[in-house]
C-alpha cells in the first residue's frame, strides 16, 4: 500500500492548487509519501505522477536528485551526523567514530532492529555549536559522545517519541488556508494585468 | 554586555543596535502575539499607507544589501524586472546550507513573523503577486515555526486577500527542500520549485528578474534580507542609513564557529566591524580557545578563500575585502587554530563541494571529484609531489587564470583580489577549487611534510628485481 491514502489524496489536492502550475507541488507530495510510507516506493512515484500530470519516470527523475528521498526503508530514527568544516575542527569524526561502535553499524548502515540508521550529512546550519547532529532532521547541539550515548537509549526505551517523530514526517503543522481567506493561484498566462495596489495610490 | 538565551541557541545578543534579532530574547519571539507586541506588522501598515513606488524607492536609498551571498542591494534587483510584464513572484531563498553559516534558520525559527511582514512589504512595494517561502528541508523546526506563523497570520487578516481591508491582496504559500545545496543558488531555487532537479539554469537569458519561475518575472530575496524590511519602514530610511557605513548601512548577522573561546551569531554593524573585533573582541568570540595562536580563517562561508593574521584588520565591507581576495559572501566567519590539520581542514570542505555539484558542468563535476580524490590520497599519506601540481591543474581547469588569494608577509604574497573567472554556471564549482587553492598557497609546506617520499618501479621491472627502482621525490 504506498499509494496515497485516501486522508492523503485529499491533502495532496490542497497542496496543488496553491502552486500556478502543479508539477510544483512534487517535492512536497513525494514528503508527503515519504510521511506515509517511511521512503518512496515506485507505486508511490507512479502515482504522484498522475496528481501532478507528469509520468512516474519524471517523478523520479526529481525525487533522486535529492538527498532525503529514500528509496530503501530506513530506521526509524535517521540519525544524521555533521561532518562539514566548524564540525570536523570540533570533533565531529570522533562523534562518528564513537557513534558507529555504539550502533555496531558503519555510516550509512541500518541496524538490525530497523530502529537507527546512521549517516554521514553536510553542514545542518548550526556551524556555531559544532559538532551537530540531527535525527530526523531535528537537532542536538554540541553533542558528547556521553550524549550521544544517552540520546540513542532514549530513542531506544521510547523516551523521546514527542520530540522525535518517526521518520518521513517533517513539520508536525501543516499550512492551512482558509477559502475567504485565500487569493487563488492562476497559471500565469491567465494573468495579464498589473496588480490592483499599483495604481499608484496608497493601499490604506 | 553580551547575553545569550537558551531558547536560541548560538545567539549571542550586545549592546548594539538590533535590527533583526530585536525580539531574540524572548522565548516566546515567535508567536503573533509577542510580535504585535513588539512594534510587529507595523511597518507593513506604514507601507501600505503609502503608495507602492514609494516604498520601492525608501528601500532602493536604504541600499538593502542582499545577504545570501552576492550582497547586490535589494532595491535596485526589484527594479530589474521588465515593465509591464505580469505576473512577477518573490520566492524567498530560505535554503541555508553554505558551510559555516547560521543565521536564516534563527531568523525563521526565532522571528518568523518578522520574515512574512517583509516578503509582504517586498511583495507590495515590488507588485509581486505571489511569494513562495522556500525553506530547506533538513529544518523541520523552522518549517514548523514558520507555517505556524503562516497560519495566525492568514487568520489575522496580514495574508491573502485584501491584507487589513486594502486592494492589497497576496497568498504567501510554504515550500520545502529535499536536501540539495545547489538549490540555494537562485535558478536552482527556481527549478526545485518547479518540481524538477536543482540544477542551474543558463544566465543569459534566465536571469530571474527577467526569466524565472514558469518564465515570469522573480525576484529571489534571502531571508534575512527580508527580514530588514519591517524596521526599515517602522523607523525610516534615515535611521536605518545611520548604522553602518555608506556602501554597507544597516546590521548583518555572522556567525563565527571553530576554534574561538565563545562562537555565536552576532547581529553586527555593517561595514566597520572587523574580523579582530569578531575573532578576538569580548563581547565577541573573546579569541582563540586555550590562548592558542591563530592559524587562518575563512571569512565569508566555505566558498571564500582564506584568510590569516595579516587580514584580522579589514572591516566588514564588501569594497575592502574583495580587493584582499576573498569574499564576505554569507557572513560566516570559521576559525583554524595553529593545532588545524590544514589539507584535512580543506578536505571536508572540496569534499562538500564535490558532493554537492548537481552533474550538470563538466569541470564541476569531474575536476571537484578529482580534486576531492587527489586531496584525500595526499591527506591519507599516499600522495605524492605530482599530486600537489595536478590539484593546481584540475583547479585551473575550473577557474582559468590567477586564482583569489589574501596577501601573506611572511610568504611574500601579495593579494590577487575576488573574483575568479570560472567555466561552470555557478559557484559550487570554484568553491570546490577555493579551499584547495587557499591551503596550498598559504600552507604548502604542511602539504609537502603530507607527500611521502615513495619508492616507485619502473613497469618493466620482474617481480622481485628492484634494481632500476627509483625514489620519486
Ligand atoms: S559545519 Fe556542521 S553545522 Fe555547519
Amino acid at each position: 500500500m504506498s499509494r496515497l491514502s485516501d486522508t492523503n489524496i485529499k491533502l495532496a489536492h490542497e497542496i496543488i492548487v496553491r502552486y500556478p502550475r502543479p508539477k510544483s507541488a512534487l517535492i512536497p507530495l513525494l514528503h508527503l509519501s515519504q510521511e506515509q510510507n517511511g521512503y518512496i516506493t515506485r507505486e508511490a512515484m507512479q502515482h504522484l505522477g498522475e496528481l501532478v500530470g507528469v509520468t512516474s519516470a519524471e517523478v523520479y527523475g526529481t525525487a533522486s536528485f535529492y538527498e532525503m528521498f529514500k528509496f530503501e526503508p530506513v530506521g526509524k530514527y535517521l540519525i544524521n551526523i555533521c561532518g562539514t568544516m566548524s564540525c570536523a575542527l570540533m570533533g565531529a569524526n570522533e562523534l562518528m567514530h564513537h557513534a558507529e561502535k555504539k550502533l555496531g553499524v558503519k555510516a550509512g548502515g541500518t541496524t538490525p532492529d530497523g530502529v537507527f540508521t546512521l549517516a554521514h550529512a553536510e553542514c545542518q546550519a548550526a556551524c556555531t555549536e559544532a559538532p551537530t547532529l540531527q535525527v530526523n532532521y531535528r537537532y542536538r547541539l554540541r553533542v558528547t559522545p556521553a550524549d550521544l550515548d544517552r540520546l540513542i537509549d532514549n530513542l531506544r526505551d521510547g523516551k523521546l517519541n514527542d520530540e522525535f517523530p518517526p521518520h518521513g514526517v517533517l513539520s508536525k503543522v501543516r499550512q492551512s488556508i482558509d477559502a475567504t481567506r485565500a487569493v487563488g493561484a492562476k497559471a500565469p498566462e491567465d494573468v495579464n494585468e498589473s496588480p490592483a495596489w499599483l495604481d499608484g495610490k496608497a493601499a490604506l | 554586555m553580551s547575553k545569550t538565551y537558551v531558547h536560541a541557541p548560538g545567539f549571542v545578543a550586545g549592546d548594539r543596535p538590533k535590527i533583526v534579532t530585536s525580539r531574540f530574547e524572548f522565548a516566546d519571539s515567535y508567536t503573533l502575539e509577542r510580535y504585535l507586541a513588539t512594534d510587529g506588522y507595523k511597518g507593513l501598515r506604514a507601507a501600505l499607507s503609502r503608495p507602492a513606488n514609494e516604498i520601492h524607492e525608501d528601500v532602493k536609498s536604504a541600499t538593502v544589501l542582499g545577504r545570501g551571498g552576492a550582497g547586490f542591494p535589494a532595491g535596485t534587483k526589484w527594479g530589474l524586472t521588465p515593465q509591464q510584464v505580469w505576473p512577477r513572484y518573490l520566492v524567498v531563498n530560505g535554503d541555508e546550507s553554505e558551510p559555516g553559516t547560521y543565521k536564516d534558520r534563527l531568523l525563521m525559527e526565532r522571528d518568523p513573523h518578522q520574515l512574512i511582514e517583509g516578503c509582504l512589504i517586498a511583495c507590495y512595494a515590488a507588485g509581486l503577486s505571489q511569494c513562495f517561502l522556500y525553506i530547506r528541508g533538513e529544518m523541520a523546526v523552522a518549517q514548523e515555526r514558520v507555517v505556524t506563523a503562516l497560519n495566525e497570520a492568514y487568520v489575522a487578516g496580514y495574508i491573502g486577500k485584501n491584507i487589513l481591508g486594502s486592494k492589497f491582496s497576496v497568498d504567501i504559500i510554504l515550500h520545502w527542500g529535499a536536501g540539495a545545496y545547489v538549490v540555494g543558488e537562485e535558478t536552482a531555487l527556481i527549478e526545485s520549485l518547479e518540481g524538477n532537479r536543482g540544477m542551474p539554469r543558463l544566465k543569459p537569458p534566465f536571469f530571474p528578474a527577467a526569466n524565472g519561475l514558469y518564465g515570469q518575472p522573480t525576484i529571489v530575496n534571502n531571508v534575512e534580507t527580508l527580514a530588514n524590511l519591517p524596521w526599515l519602514l517602522t523607523h525610516g530610511v534615515a535611521a536605518y542609513t545611520a548604522i553602518g557605513t555608506k556602501t554597507s548601512p544597516g546590521t548583518r548577522m555572522v556567525a563565527v564557529s571553530g576554534h574561538v573561546k565563545r562562537p555565536g551569531v552576532y547581529e553586527i554593524i555593517n561595514g566597520t566591524t572587523t574580523f579582530r573585533d569578531l575573532i578576538y573582541g569580548e563581547e565577541f568570540s573573546g579569541g582563540i580557545r586555550n590562548g592558542n595562536l591563530l592559524k587562518a580563517f575563512v571569512p565569508g562561508g566555505g566558498s571564500a578563500p582564506w584568510f590569516t593574521e595579516d587580514q584580522l584588520d579589514l572591516p566588514f565591507e564588501a569594497s575592502q575585502v574583495g580587493p584582499a581576495g576573498s569574499m564576505l559572501g554569507s557572513g560566516a566567519v570559521m576559525v583554524m587554530d595553529e593545532t588545524t590539520d590544514i589539507p584535512a581542514a580543506a578536505l571536508t570542505l572540496t569534499h562538500f563541494y564535490a558532493h554537492e555539484s548537481c552533474g550538470k558542468c563538466t569541470p564541476c563535476r569531474e575536476g571537484g571529484t578529482w580534486l576531492e580524490r587527489i586531496l584525500r590520497r595526499v591527506v591519507e599519506g599516499d600522495g605524492t609531489d605530482a599530486d600537489l601540481q595536478q590539484l593546481l591543474e584540475v583547479g585551473a581547469m575550473i577557474c582559468p587564470g590567477a586564482f583569489p588569494h589574501a596577501a601573506n608577509e611572511k610568504l611574500g604574497l601579495t593579494a590577487v583580489p575576488f573574483p575568479y573567472k570560472m567555466t561552470t554556471i555557478c559557484f559550487v564549482g570554484p568553491s570546490a577549487y577555493a579551499p584547495v587553492h587557499s591551503a596550498l598557497t598559504l600552507f604548502r609546506s604542511e602539504f609537502e611534510a603530507r607527500v611521502k617520499k615513495r619508492v616507485t618501479i619502473p613497469v618493466t621491472a620482474v617481480a622481485g628485481v628492484a634494481a632500476n627502482a627509483r625514489v620519486s621525490a
